[in-house]
């Protein structure tokens, strides 16, 4: 009740800064910094503190003060609040999904002269996260989220199936388990991650949005994102799959007691499994998506997040110069890897993995089957009101999994509330 | 001889509704009390009551938890709660005071906007409160978060009812003859007669402060200004990537309630008092 009233406030204030937004930052801006600068940096990768302080060490000129911040959603909606009353931060970690609503409100600066040097470090997908496909650059990729298929191989021998490599024998593996036992499921679908179906949408080929021109055109219910919606709905219908929310005591149950043998997830996984499926260590391997036709290779993206400069930092190249240095110095990498625990999104980064999670003590190419995934993760532009897309999502699926109706017409009505809410924003839409 | 009292019927409806509802309060408390003994891995793995074996390692842990920022968070969040509250109730007594004895032009102008200023949820004002004290330069200070706790409508509303109520217009004429100034009546008079009322502001404000989210939550932005609240969701909400620390959470909660079970045990008198001083005579 209480989250929910604060996720409604949250939303409000969202949406209220958005349409603030036209009423331009902060003006000044030293193109040429001299002296020592102070810049500060929310984020909330655990240990950034540290990192900076090695930053701070080797560059007396330009200090960093790391302000630990809670992630989310709530996170981006702070964030526009401090911009609007010109109080943000220098650096910003933004998730790519908020990017768009950061860019929209005009929070966050185009930073493409101060970080052409870098363009190579990233793969084309991930850096169009950071452009949305315009010319622009909005920020710096910090670590990405490629989604992969992670399964318990040992429980997979004891149902006698094979890892699925398209969705058909996903579906039909999904109906052999459930079949044999009744409490065990292959896998679940998810109404209250729309993260997570933004990311298998990706993979079958969706662009929820684009841009051409000045104005948004809106493809949430386009053919590859229905596939995927009808694809589930047909497995949740004939109850073959877990429908219970994840991230509960429940299904962290489900999760660790071999209820649930397999889980579309991303890159960041063995964190969570290792934290709250304790008892499975040694026993979950990963495998790439299964594909929708046999002999493709492609996957999405689920998580991930950016550093962005806000448009009223004064300081903009001295940012710039840290970010850069954050997200492609191998010391820098090196140490996000260690002691901020992430996937990094620089390709240099990636080849730093080497050791497995030690979850996956199992599986020593871990590391190396991740980064051949990562390179085959296809992503979409975000729009500006991604939270509004992603609260319809869960609105709309939640009540379809109810009153087991279709999962198409869910997917109509997210669809309609992004369209509408943009259009209440006064933002230009493509017909 | 048997001396035979009233027999009553038991009411066994009542009491089940009644047991029904401390079960309804108590059992997240217990569960609170069982899962921060738990240890990570216990912690979704063994039954939810039956206690773990982590207690003191949670503790340990979270006392380690970024260099101790978790007793940062516990003495502001004290600080904020405490002088919060005292402000709080030193303001509302003031000119609950005033409303209720004094009659001045715009008196009842003054009161009705306060009664307005109750029906707005204290959630709504956060965001313009922030971007006000933005613009003063006092955004991510302790002052962000006092500032806006000290003016609370509900507990100015109280003190006045609470003042026309515990102090006879009769003592402050008696007073006023025998040549007492304001001040003095004030002093001598007025606030002991009102010590209870005092002491149910201080509480509920005490309360609301501690356990207060969204204002502290837009107001600072540096952690080690952070409450409790604050402090503990930044646990919680760690990004997608990053296992919440759920041990530590429940741990920091159970230890963030102790300090107001504490204040409750120990006032719990004088709340007695007021409740039922104001049962009879509102």
């Amino acid at each position: 009740m209480r989250t929910k009233r604060l996720r409604m406030v949250m939303s409000a204030m969202l949406v209220g800064a958005l349409a603030a937004g036209c009423s331009g930052g902060g003006q000044e801006q030293t193109p040429q910094e001299t002296g020592p600068v102070e810049l500060t940096f929310w984020t909330w990768a655990p240990n950034m503190d540290k990192i900076a302080a090695v930053w701070n060490t080797a560059h007396p000129d330009i200090k960093v003060t790391v302000s630990k911040q809670a992630g989310g959603d709530e996170a981006a909606a702070k964030f526009l609040t401090a911009a609007k009353a010109g109080n943000a931060p220098d650096l910003v970690q933004a998730e790519y999904q908020m990017l768009p609503s950061f860019v929209a409100a005009e929070a966050v600066a185009d930073i493409k002269g101060e970080v052409a040097g870098v363009r190579d470090q990233f793969s084309d997908g991930i850096w169009n996260l950071v452009t949305l496909g315009t010319d622009g650059v909005y920020g710096l990729p910090q670590d990405s989220g490629p989604m992969m298929f992670y399964y318990r191989t040992d429980l997979f021998t004891k149902y006698g199936i094979a890892v699925p490599k398209t969705w058909d024998e996903y579906a039909a593996a999904a109906r052999t388990v459930h079949a044999k036992d009744k409490s065990v499921y292959l896998g679940g679908f998810s109404s209250k991650d729309p993260g997570w179906f933004a990311g298998l949408s990706q993979q079958a080929g969706a662009q929820w949005w684009s841009i051409t021109g000045e104005a948004w055109k809106v493809g949430i219910n386009d053919d590859a994102t229905k596939k995927v919606a009808d694809f589930w709905g047909g497995l949740a219908k004939d109850g073959v799959v877990d429908t219970q929310a994840p991230w509960t005591p429940e299904w962290n149950a489900a999760l660790n007691g071999g209820k649930i043998l397999s889980w579309a997830s991303a890159v960041w996984a063995p964190g969570v499994l290792s934290s709250n499926a304790p008892d499975g260590k040694g026993k979950w391997a990963i495998a790439p998506l299964p594909q929708w036709s046999a002999g493709e290779n492609y996957s999405g993206f689920w998580g991930g997040s950016s550093i962005a400069i806000a448009e009223g930092s004064k300081h903009k190249q001295a940012a710039a110069q840290f970010a850069s240095w954050l997200n492609t110095d191998a010391k820098a990498l090196d140490l996000l890897i260690k002691e901020a625990a992430i996937y990094p999104a620089a390709k240099s980064g990636q080849a730093l993995m080497t050791t497995a999670p030690e979850y996956f003590t199992n599986q020593a190419d871990f590391w190396q089957q991740a980064t051949n995934i990562a390179g085959t993760a296809r992503g979409f532009t975000f729009g500006p009101n991604v939270n509004v897309a992603y609260s319809a999502y869960k609105d709309a699926f939640d009540k379809a999994l109810q009153n087991k109706s279709s999962f198409t017409d869910a997917l109509g009505a997210m669809h309609d509330a992004t369209v509408a809410d943009m259009k209440k924003s006064g933002f230009t839409l493509a017909s | 001889m048997t001396t035979k009292g009233v027999r009553r019927p038991l009411g066994l409806a009542p009491t089940a509704v009644l047991l029904l509802g401390a079960l309804y309060c108590l059992l997240p408390v217990c569960w609170v009390l069982a899962a921060s003994t738990k240890t990570r891995g216990e912690l979704f793995t063994t039954n939810a009551f039956t206690p773990g074996t982590g207690f003191f390692s949670n503790i340990a842990d979270l006392s380690e938890y970024r260099d101790g920022i978790f007793w940062q968070w516990m003495a502001n969040t004290a600080l904020y709660a405490g002088v919060g509250a005292l402000l709080s109730t030193a303001v509302s007594v003031l000119a609950g005071y005033a409303l209720a004895k004094f009659r001045f032009f715009g008196r009842n102008v003054i009161f009705n906007v306060l009664i307005g200023g109750i029906l707005v949820p204290a959630v709504v004002l956060a965001v313009p409160q922030y971007l006000l004290l933005a613009k003063a330069g006092l955004a991510n200070t302790y002052w962000a978060v006092l500032l806006p706790s000290i003016l609370h409508p509900y507990s100015i509303y109280l003190a006045r009812i609470y003042a026309s109520a515990a102090i006879p217009d009769a003592l402050l004429e008696a007073g006023r003859i025998d040549g007492a100034g304001e001040n003095r009546l004030l002093r001598v008079v007025a606030v002991p007669l009102m010590l209870p009322g005092m002491v149910t502001i201080f509480l509920f404000q005490f309360v609301a402060i501690w356990n207060n989210f969204l204002l502290p939550f837009i107001m600072l932005a540096d952690d080690e200004r952070f409450p409790l609240t604050v402090g503990l969701y930044t646990l919680l909400a760690t990004g997608a990537n990053q296992p919440a620390l759920y041990n530590l959470v429940i741990t920091g909660a159970l230890l963030s309630i102790i300090p107001l079970i504490a204040l409750f045990l120990t006032m719990q008198r004088y709340w007695r008092t007021d409740l039922s001083g104001g049962s009879v005579k509102s």
